[in-house]
């Protein structure tokens, strides 16, 4: 199986915090790989780096064997212009705590903006290919509906929608269903169930263990900045080896 | 104590109690109100009644002069020079704005320098300082492509516009940015993590939201502005002001035209008020569940329920206003 991610000791600090202290780890292409850990433990942090809306500091980090943000040549390394970025990022849809819609849009435009506007898709068939991404996480009756009408699990469908509208080969989860009431978050998981099961590549960090359980196939407990322990998820979940992830998780579960 | 009604039996609705009467009140009676009113009534009325009665002001001759050619002209000057300001301040303000914003500290000081000094003095002196700009520079000289005596270039209108619309850029550019800082960073992050370009960000995301915030202030600004433009008469910009006070000083009728002055900037000042009211509402879709009704949709709603009972009544008059 081939890698989609590949990060070797990745540091990242924000001025005197030292957030990410030497990340490595592996995403294999189709799996879900979740990550889970304390807050401030820089798991987000992390996923953002993937798609550069965070500079690394030190070490390298892959999407599908492309460096990431940089360009190496001769032993030295060229940051990527405005643009290049912007094309790298194509690739890697992503999927906010927030859900950051746009708000001036409805939820049909604000899936097509991106192969419009980046990919320069005519309109016709950008609205079509929308209306069918919205019917697949079942909003085929909220397409002309502003984000302010719709509820927290409805405007993370839409998020994800938007996100797929691209053909991404990597998805990336930033909490997805922490900013959800708890009754909206079953909605939210059977899309990324559903995805999962079409063999997307999903780098997902949550605090829901239950679907890390049912659907990860590799899952890493982060805190501190470093991983502490890495695996199969029913495995760490259920019988984990550190101390610290042991205290964690009797919190969370 | 009730009992539950039968009419739950049928619908499989949870059993509701019986709705009580609704309350019929006497309402509590505001006695100050009414005071207060017919008090302000009174002295509104002797006011009007001065003004109309008053010996010196021949209300006559107002409407005589009111579609006097040369006020229609000063009108249309007025109009004229306030536009093509705000354009010019709206254009360069968008300018300063991205540059204020920009990471590189020559540009950013240098527009921060600009609404310094532009917002720092008053456009009275601005507008003089542009007048008299041939006494600084008698021969304007742009090196390979111009050159004439300055008094030729700077005409009372290239004052006025002059002095108005660089003022006018130092004010917009202050408002762009507060707009633009006011759109949320997750958005940015959004259209980053679709692939789309900074311009593109700025252009399709960015900017849409920020005109919420963006225009309720620019068009309290242009209105501002036409008002500011009647200082221009000081460089012999023949605006609606000074038009009004060259018939005023030869027909020996200066309150008069004074007061036609008066009401065509109210006229004025009134109509766009009512433009920006509907861009306004434009520019809030998706900001709210709902838009409000405009007054003119309002208007027609009550007419229809008028007298059936069943309407909302009147909530509130037309909320226009500068």
């Amino acid at each position: 199986m081939s890698t989609m991610v590949k990060a070797e000791a990745v540091h990242k600090s924000f001025g005197p915090v030292h957030v990410l202290q030497g990340i490595d780890l592996e995403v294999r292409t189709g799996e879900v790989f979740c990550i889970v850990g304390p807050s401030g433990s820089g798991k987000s942090t992390f996923l953002r780096c993937i798609n550069h809306l965070e500079k690394i500091n030190a070490g390298r980090l892959y999407v599908d064997g492309t460096l990431v943000g940089y360009r190496e040549k001769g032993g030295k390394l060229y940051e990527l212009r405005d643009r290049e970025v912007a094309a790298q990022r194509r690739d890697i849809g992503m999927v906010f705590q927030r859900f950051n819609l746009f708000p001036h849009m409805t939820a049909v435009e604000n899936v097509m903006e991106a192969p419009v506007q980046v990919k320069r898709v005519p309109k016709a068939e950008a609205r079509k290919r929308a209306e069918d991404l919205l019917d697949r996480v079942g909003l085929a009756d909220k397409r002309e509906s502003y984000p302010a009408q719709l509820s927290g699990g409805q405007q993370q469908r839409v998020a994800i929608a938007r996100a797929l509208a691209m053909d991404p080969k990597l998805m990336l989860f930033d909490e997805p269903t922490s900013a959800l009431d708890p009754e909206l978050v079953g909605e939210v998981l059977d899309v990324m169930k559903a995805l999962a099961r079409d063999g997307m590549t999903m780098v997902v960090v949550t605090h829901e263990m239950g679907f890390a359980r049912e659907v990860g196939d590799s899952l890493v407990f982060m805190d501190g900045g470093v991983v502490v322990e890495s695996g199969d998820p029913r495995e760490v979940l259920g019988n984990p080896r550190h101390e610290r992830t042991k205290s964690f998780l009797s919190k969370v579960l | 104590m009730k009992t539950p009604t039968e009419a739950t039996e049928s619908d499989g609705t949870p059993p509701s109690r019986d709705v009580p009467e609704a309350i019929k009140a006497i309402p509590v009676r505001h006695w100050g109100r009414y005071v207060s009113a017919v008090v302000v009534l009174v002295l509104l009325a002797l006011l009007v009644r001065a003004f109309a009665t008053a010996e010196g002001l021949r209300w006559g001759s107002v409407g005589d002069f009111f579609f006097d050619d040369q006020i229609l002209e000063g009108v249309k000057n007025t109009l004229v020079v306030s536009v093509l300001a705000m354009l010019m301040g709206l254009v360069l303000g968008v300018i300063l704005a991205v540059m204020r914003m920009s990471k590189n500290p020559v540009t950013s000081s240098v527009a921060w320098g600009y609404i310094w000094v532009f917002r720092g003095t008053p456009i009275y002196v601005q507008l003089l300082l542009w007048f008299n700009l041939a006494l600084i520079f008698p021969i304007l000289d742009i090196m390979p492509i111009y050159k004439d005596e300055m008094t030729d270039v700077m005409t009372p209108f290239m004052a006025a516009l002059l002095g108005l619309g660089l003022n006018e850029a130092a004010y917009m550019a202050e408002i762009c940015r507060a707009g633009i800082q006011s759109v949320d960073e997750g958005q940015t992050e959004a259209s980053q993590a679709l692939g789309m370009t900074q311009a593109q960000n700025m252009r399709r995301v960015v900017l849409p939201q920020a005109m919420r915030v963006i225009v309720p202030p620019t068009g309290n600004e242009f209105i501002n502005l036409l008002k500011t433009s009647s200082l221009c008469s000081v460089v012999m910009y023949e605006e609606l002001l000074r038009k009004g006070q060259n018939i005023g000083n030869t027909s020996s009728a200066v309150v008069e035209l004074l007061m036609v002055a008066t009401v065509w900037y109210l006229v004025i000042t009134s109509v766009f008020s009512v433009g920006q009211y509907y861009l306004e509402r434009r520019f809030a879709r998706g900001s709210s569940r709902q838009l409000p009704d405009t007054p003119w949709q309002r208007a027609r709603k009550n007419l229809f329920t008028f007298g059936r009972g069943t309407g909302s009544g009147a909530q509130g008059a037309g909320g226009i206003g500068a």
